[in-house]
């Protein structure tokens, strides 16, 4: 077997394997290596040539292709080392090492000082929802969709429907739009969008395509090719109101109906996961309940921005590095987050303390939209970092900021507060 | 015209082990079926059990046909490379009326000479079964209930049949037979006629209207839908055996078993339906399995589902499993009623067939040649790193995975698309080789297929079918 | 000329404030709704001369199962974006390509640009 040796081996190269990579070099790891499955780094940005990247990293709207072709730009510079289609098969940790699979090498065995998981996320399918109907050819991913109109020159149908306001669906509308589709339009479950409101607007409104909120796909039509799916209005419980379904023709069907962290090498290596995020558990360095194993961006928890995909990753890689290095801050004890009202799920679960003071940004997801609250993190009692929020809502992440030194107690709550 | 001695109308798991029984023989075989794969219907939309018998009516074909079948798989399997394990079932009693049905079902057994069955404590199946309903009060042992691979048992008979000089003429349909002083004469198809002296209908959902061509349809072919549920591999309420409902007057419940491959199978329902087109799921049928099934396993994790879908059993009104030969009608051989335990008596019908027809005079010789086995596809995912690695450095196309939720490779597509009656459709590759099985159902893996077929076939991919005629993939390319 | 009134959601930040424009023509009379600056400025432009990034994909020479991405170098008149797609299918590109070489200059006299986004060998 081919054998290789490196002080961190970062599995994925997309946006955040890429940032990880990077973090990792500029923290002063020698020997860093990227394994990606594909045949050329930047993961699923490849098939997102859409604009709407890098306002927050780079003050400036980048595509998809722009975006990761700078960390990959930056990656070369830094002499991250990178194989590309090779596929991980398992993660040792109990020997630090991982084994891969490509056509070039066979199989290969990376030793590495310590571990980083990136391998992202995939899409919730038509039979995770349990759609019921038929099973004919037309029915997508949006994601699959994308790859295939945008990177193989292939046009998936000619009327369309889509379930799902997430900013893939929209953006994905608009995408089969512009290709000459007729899209039909936009199926919601949700009483609000998914998605983004600039997204709606660029690519719903300017396209004359129907947002219908509060409604779902009842059935699918169609033996050999979807003809048709049956449309309905939910009620509060969002269950369909059966009367009131209508039969809408299409030759395409696109299921935008979330994301889920891909981590099948992460529960075969026996890494915790969290219930909630589906990815694994981590703290503030997004190390793992496995010490040499690190993980970032959508594996872990499903991000809203590649901008934060890559601040999470670039800070994986550099503590990554320290590990491999053994410079990693000892810990003098954990501290749990607890998530409090309104909060869906903590991004790191843990934080460890150690020597000094260190500001933690903790990211979370909400449970349902509200307008004028404030955000509150809480030691028992004590308020111990608060900040106003005009508005949050389930399809963006926030985050509250908190000094090590000032955690006092063994939990903390992150909690969403109405403001007086 | 075509000429052969048999003809064999439908290529599911009876026509192909028809087909390969007959093949042991000197004779010319043709199967014919309207689909582009093999095992395109009923054979492939079931519970994928290979049944002992134990409840069957006794002293029907079906009990008769059924009981011989299930001993023929350990070599069978064996020959033919396909996945296939012993499992056994249980049949727990939840209630104590349903307690009180267990002898009844145990005689029954006995009468279908099924006289394995034993009976179990609650505490003893819930050491076999952790997960079952602790209200468990006892229950019956089917030890030789197994599962099996369906695509890979009617695509492995096909394959061998073919090795053995059998033809197949798919994307072929009937559209009549000739007869001539009460003997068969030809078989009117869509890829020509066939002159031929045998036929025999397997023709399943359809064999009503087959029959109709030759004025035996004195029966309906009544669908009866099955709606499954298909559960991820990490779900986390599983169980190691089938775990078989005692069935009352008004259903015979749904069941929950693990797949060949690892995955949980829970269902079906039963609703008889008009249509035999209409293979779709409904909320209702789905909903209805979850409640009866958290009566035998009560944390089944239905939300866990990767896919659900639906098949047509091909009852027959009036009831029953037949085989009807007429003496008006030389050569022609009806098989209808061909139900839920059709893949399971294909072997044993393969045999009841070849000797049928040799006590109607068709000649038997032996083929000194015949081939016994077949190799089915190397899986990768199932070696070890020595095998995998001798596998790349013979072909490095085993280190390009495509499918990364089974972990297939390209070489195994390509195989699956090259050996003897190989996929042309996305569906025929993923029942190959399970690529797009897995749990997100070729989101991945779905671009690249279609991708590698187009390239295999040298089409284009707006020609690549999902699986039947008509189920086009894409509709083109974005830029000229 | 009558005067035209036209709701208008801002895109500028994600709080997506709901703003009426009212004008006559091209010429703005009043807006209401918005809550910054930057969202005042979207109101006027948005109202007069909608305007889109386009991002799309370019044939490449000799490539079949692959695709150039390319983006209009600034925002395009909303009203140009199909005419700019029918003259972008129909170009085909020469490799090399670098991220940002101009793929197609000037876009149906609009004085913007085409250009990669994407660098190919």
């Amino acid at each position: 077997m081919f054998e290789i040796n490196c002080d961190v081996v970062i599995i994925g190269g997309g946006p955040a394997g890429l940032a990880a990579a990077i973090g990792a070099k500029e923290e002063g790891a020698e020997k860093v290596l990227i394994i990606e499955r594909d045949n050329a780094l930047g993961g699923i940005l490849q098939q997102c040539i859409h604009p709407g990247f890098g306002l927050t990293r780079f003050k400036e709207e980048l595509t998809g292709p722009e975006f990761y072709g700078k960390f990959v730009d930056r990656a070369k510079e830094l002499g991250v080392e990178y194989m590309l289609n090779s596929m991980v098969l398992s993660v040792d940790h109990e020997n630090s090492q991982v084994i891969c699979v490509s056509s070039e090498k066979g199989m290969t065995c990376v030793h590495a000082g310590s571990i980083v998981l990136a391998m992202g996320c995939r899409e919730r399918t038509r039979a995770n929802i349990v759609t019921p109907g038929t099973r004919p050819a037309g029915l997508y991913t949006a994601g699959a969709a994308q790859r295939l109109v945008n990177r193989q020159n292939i046009m998936v149908g000619k009327k369309v429907v889509i379930l799902g306001s997430g900013d893939i669906g929209m953006i994905m509308a608009r995408r089969m739009s512009l290709e000459g589709a007729k899209v039909v339009c936009v199926v919601e479950l949700m009483s609000y969008l998914a998605g983004l409101t600039r997204n709606r607007v660029q690519c719903l409104d300017d396209f004359g395509i129907p947002l219908k909120l509060a409604h779902t796909i009842t059935r699918i039509e169609g033996n050999e090719r979807v003809t048709g799916v049956w449309v309905a209005p939910v009620d509060e419980n969002k269950v369909p109101i059966k009367e009131q379904e209508e039969f809408i023709e299409c030759d395409t069907v696109l299921f935008s109906v979330g994301l889920l962290p891909e981590n099948e090498l992460t529960r075969k290596a026996g890494i915790a996961i969290n219930p909630i995020t589906n990815g694994p558990e981590v703290n503030q360095y997004m190390q793992t309940s496995v010490p040499g194993v690190f993980a970032c961006g959508n594996v872990v928890h499903v991000n809203d921005l590649a901008d934060n995909v890559s601040e999470e990753s670039a800070r994986a890689g550099k503590y990554a590095a320290q590990y491999a290095m053994k410079k990693l801050p000892t810990s003098t004890g954990t501290v749990t987050c607890v998530t409090g009202r309104n909060v869906r799920y903590l991004c790191p679960q843990k934080i460890q303390k150690a020597e000094g003071s260190e500001k933690v940004s903790l990211y979370f997801r909400v449970l349902n939209p509200e307008l004028g609250v404030k955000l509150v993190a809480k030691c028992g009692d004590e308020i111990i970092a608060q900040k106003k929020a005009f508005r949050v809502n389930p399809g963006e992440m926030d985050h509250i900021a908190v000094d090590t030194a000032k955690l006092t107690t063994d939990a903390i709550t992150v909690e969403v507060v109405k403001e007086d | 015209m075509l000429k052969t001695d048999v003809v064999v109308i439908g290529a599911g798991a009876v026509g192909c082990a028809i087909a390969r029984e007959l093949s042991k023989y000197e004779i010319n075989v043709i199967v014919v079926d309207k689909n582009d794969d093999v095992g395109g219907d009923a054979s492939k939309s079931n519970s994928a059990i290979i049944h002992t018998g134990y409840d069957a009516a006794p002293g029907t074909l079906e009990s008769q046909l059924v009981v011989a079948a299930n001993p023929m798989y350990d070599e069978v399997v064996k020959d033919l490379d396909v996945p296939f394990a012993r499992i056994g079932a249980i049949l727990p009693a939840i209630t104590q009326e349903q307690y009180d049905q267990l002898p009844a079902i145990k005689e029954k057994a006995f009468r279908n000479h099924v006289y394995d069955v034993e009976f179990k404590t609650g505490e003893e199946l819930l050491a076999m079964e952790p997960n079952l309903n602790p209200e468990v009060k006892g229950g019956l042992w089917i030890p030789r209930e197994s599962i099996i691979d369906p695509f890979i048992l009617v695509q492995a008979l096909a394959e061998n049949a073919n090795a053995n000089g059998v033809e197949f003429l798919l994307n072929t349909k009937v559209t009549g037979i000739k007869t001539e002083n009460g003997k068969v004469k030809s078989v009117e198809t869509t890829s020509g006629e066939i002159e031929t002296t045998y036929v025999i209908n397997a023709a399943g959902l359809y064999c009503d209207e087959i029959a109709e061509m030759v004025g035996k349809a004195d029966y309906k072919v009544v669908a009866r839908k099955g709606q499954f549920y298909i559960l991820d591999k990490n779900t986390s309420c599983q169980v190691e055996h089938i775990v078989l409902p005692i069935p009352t007057k008004v259903t015979k419940g749904k069941l929950m078993c693990p797949t060949i491959h690892g995955n949980m199978l829970v269902g079906p329902t039963a609703e008889d339906q008009e249509s035999k087109e209409d293979k779709s799921t409904s909320t209702e049928g789905l909903n209805s399995i979850a409640a009866d099934v958290r009566n035998l396993v009560p944390n089944v994790n239905l939300r866990e589902t990767i896919t659900q879908y639906s098949g047509l059993r091909p009852n027959r009104n009036p009831e029953g499993l037949h085989f009807d030969m007429y003496d008006d009608l030389q050569g022609y051989v009806n098989l209808s009623g061909v139900r839920s335990t059709g893949l399971t008596l294909s072997l044993s019908m393969g045999k009841y067939v070849v000797q049928q027809l040799q006590y109607h005079g068709l000649e038997m010789t032996f083929k000194k040649n015949f081939i016994k086995e077949r190799k089915g596809v190397v899986k990768f995912s199932e070696c070890t790193l020595e095998e995998q690695e001798k596998l790349i450095q013979e072909n490095p196309l085993y280190g390009n995975i495509i499918c990364r939720c089974e972990t297939i490779t390209e070489a195994e597509i390509l195989d699956a698309i090259h050996r003897p009656l190989g996929a042309k459709s996305m569906d025929a590759v993923k029942r190959r080789v399970r690529a797009g099985m897995g749990r997100c159902q070729g989101g991945f893996c779905g671009p690249k297929v279609l991708e590698i077929l187009a390239r295999e076939w040298q089409c284009d991919a707006s020609e690549i079918n999902k699986n039947v005629a008509g189920s086009y993939m894409v509709t083109g390319v974005t830029r000229r | 000329m009558s005067t035209i009134k036209k709701e208008i959601i801002c895109t500028v930040c994600p709080r997506g404030c709901h703003m009426e424009v009212e004008g006559q023509g091209d010429q703005v009379i009043s807006v209401t709704g918005y809550t910054c600056n930057r969202g005042l400025e979207y109101a006027n432009t948005e109202f007069a001369h909608p305007v889109r990034i386009l991002t799309t994909t370019v044939k490449m020479a000799g490539v079949s199962n692959d695709l150039l991405p390319v983006r209009s170098a600034s925002p395009l008149p909303k009203e140009k974006l199909f005419d700019c797609m029918e003259v972008i299918r129909q170009t085909e590109v020469k490799l090399p390509v670098a991220c940002h070489d101009v793929i197609i200059s000037n876009i149906c006299g609009t004085g913007v640009d085409i250009v990669a986004t994407k660098s190919v060998e």
